[in-house]
């Protein structure tokens, strides 16, 4: 059969794409010897630094998922006036550039806020904390996470939990047998994306929290400090062992369970 | 068993408005109308699915109203079977057993009933992907009996299979129901499973009962136009009536009775007219002349329209009679049909 120019169109875009993403990532990930990347993963505050992320970024998914999912069933199950409007506070920290997350965030923070106040009586500092670290990756992660689990919520027919209530099963229950098992893949998958995007984030967290480093800013200062060929092989250490968390938590979590 | 009482539910895209309802207890219950006359909406406000603006439901003695529907021992049944995908063929059956305290010796006997009833022996490893419409439609049912519930109720069970299946499935349920104490309560706009499933039945419209009764007088006698039109009355006219008669545009029909003088309208059931090529000598008390105007193949049947002054009659016949009495467009036939034949409202 004879393709058309369309085919090869879309052909053509679609390795351009693929070149334009996979060719600075191959770049860099094979830039550093290996002898390098050694001497990097024995130093002390490069570990230090992505334990840092890695943590910080499980926490922020984890808070996600708990204060997140009671909401997103809310808004996958029910219709209310203001749902829409819900719906783009949730996505507003997508689009706000990253700096202005972490001013944001010191505002209200800060000393002159009540919400400082009571946080500095408290005990509880944000300014160059883990704390602050976690709040900054939570406020960024936490609609990919609603997103994702809404939608997978959205996916299971109502009609399935009506059924389980009819035959005896008090509401809780029901979410736990049904509602559960048939949404967790898609909040595993809201989680992932959740942390990625945590794990990825600089600008907010460089603003709030400079002290102790999360891997992408210790990047970031030796990208400044000493030039390109230092801030390549803690970039590479750090992708890695982020690509090496998800696909193990793919795997570990991919069913062998028939299922619709 | 079921009693509604003045139940008004007021939801964005559904109003039920001042329903009341009774039906017996072991009763097979049937609900018609047409799509958004509030049925799915009703037998969802019973199961306790769906909030109510005002009004009561019982069941017995016990006032159920208030109650969420887990505690009402009310099972429901879709069309769409809403069986749980990630459970077995037999961990949906039993799913209910979890929340109900049942002797473990009955719940298998219980278990081994409806799978045989259900012929479901087969399956009980499969998961619902891999079932057929009419198997995860008898899964479904033995489901909601699992429970041994007080009412079930079905909301157009039948309507997604394929004839073979609906047939079957349809014969399962009249099993089931004959050999259990539950009540059931069905929504179908399938005549054939109202003539062959229900005792009495109710018809809907636009979110309020317009008739309840037995089956067949809903069919012989409907009590509104909205009613003669839903269940198939072709021959149905505005009327104005005088003692024991009644003038349809300018022709005299014989009802043989006084009826309420609020009356509107008067209908005749198309299977109830007599077509004929000469004058029919017999005790019906309305014959007239008229005119074929169109012969139109239904099948099994043909529908005969006669045209008679201003008024046009429709009447069924097979083909077998068209043949013998020589019907064709255009030719004088006579019709006749008993006054008792005709349906005031």
């Amino acid at each position: 059969m004879r393709r058309e120019p369309f085919f090869w169109i879309s052909i053509s875009c679609g390795l351009v794409i693929m070149a334009f993403i996979l060719l600075p990532l191959i770049e860099m990930m094979t830039a550093p010897s290996l002898s390098m990347l050694k001497e990097t993963i024995k130093d002390k505050d490069v570990v230090r630094s992505i334990w840092l992320s890695i943590y910080t970024a499980g926490l922020a998914a984890l808070i996600s998922f708990v204060l997140g999912t009671p909401l997103a069933y809310l808004l996958a199950r029910s219709s209310f006036r203001g749902k829409r409007l819900v719906e783009s506070i949730i996505d507003l920290p997508i689009a706000i550039p990253h700096p202005v997350v972490g001013i944001a965030i010191l505002s209200v923070a800060g000393k002159n806020h009540w919400i400082g106040q009571i946080l500095s009586e408290l005990g509880i500092r944000i300014m160059g904390s883990v704390t602050g670290i976690i709040t900054v990756l939570t406020f960024v992660g936490i609609p990919f996470y609603l997103n994702a689990t809404k939608a997978g919520f959205e996916g299971i027919s109502p009609r399935l939990e009506k059924v389980s209530r009819s035959l005896g099963a008090s509401m809780s229950s029901t979410f736990f047998r049904i509602t559960f098992p048939l949404a967790w893949r898609s909040m595993l998958i809201g989680l992932i994306m959740c942390s990625a995007r945590a794990i990825s984030e600089f600008g907010a967290v460089v603003i709030v929290t400079y002290h102790p480093m999360i891997a992408p800013v210790m990047i970031y200062e030796r990208f400044e400090a000493y030039g390109l060929k230092y801030s390549q092989p803690v970039a590479v250490w750090l992708v890695s062992i982020s690509l090496l968390l998800f696909l193990i938590l793919r795997i570990l979590t991919s069913g062998n369970r028939k299922e619709t | 068993m079921i009693k509604i009482q003045d139940l008004n539910i007021n939801l964005k895209e559904f109003k039920l408005r001042d329903i009341n309802l009774s039906v017996e207890e072991n009763e097979f219950f049937i609900l018609m109308g047409p799509t958004g006359a509030g049925k799915t909406v009703l037998l969802e406000a019973i199961a306790g699915l769906i909030p109510l603006m005002s009004g009561k439901i019982l069941i017995g003695e016990r006032e159920i109203t208030g109650l969420p529907p887990e505690k009402r021992g009310i099972s429901i049944v879709y069309q769409d079977y809403a069986l749980f995908p990630h459970l077995t063929v037999l961990e949906n059956i039993k799913y209910g057993l979890y929340f109900h305290r049942i002797d473990k010796t009955q719940a298998e006997k219980r278990l081994d009933r409806l799978l045989e009833v259900l012929n479901l022996f087969g399956l009980k490893q499969r998961f619902p992907v891999n079932l057929s419409g009419g198997e995860k439609q008898r899964v479904a049912l033995a489901r909601a009996l699992m429970i041994e519930p007080r009412v079930l109720l079905l909301d157009e069970p039948l309507s997604a299979l394929d004839p073979n299946f609906r047939e079957e499935v349809r014969g399962a349920l009249k099993r089931l129901h004959q050999s259990s104490n539950t009540t059931f309560l069905m929504v179908t706009h399938d005549f054939v499973e109202v003539l062959s499933l229900a005792g009495r039945a109710a018809v809907m419209n636009k979110g309020r009962i317009e008739q309840t009764g037995q089956v067949k007088e809903i069919f012989e006698k409907p009590a509104s136009p909205f009613v003669a039109d839903f269940v198939g009355m072709k021959n149905l006219f505005k009327a104005s009536f005088n003692e024991t008669y009644a003038v349809v545009s300018g022709l005299k029909i014989e009802i043989g009775r006084i009826v309420d003088p609020s009356s509107q309208y008067l209908a005749v059931r198309s299977e109830d007219i007599v077509i004929s090529r000469n004058k029919f000598s017999s005790s019906m008390r309305n014959n007239y002349s008229g005119m074929i105007t169109q012969i139109d193949n239904q099948g099994f049947y043909y529908e005969i329209d006669v045209q008679i002054k201003d008024v046009s009659f429709k009447g069924l016949i097979t083909k077998g009679a068209l043949i013998e009495l020589g019907l064709e467009e255009g030719i004088p036939v006579y019709i006749s049909f008993k006054a008792s034949a005709v349906h005031v409202f």
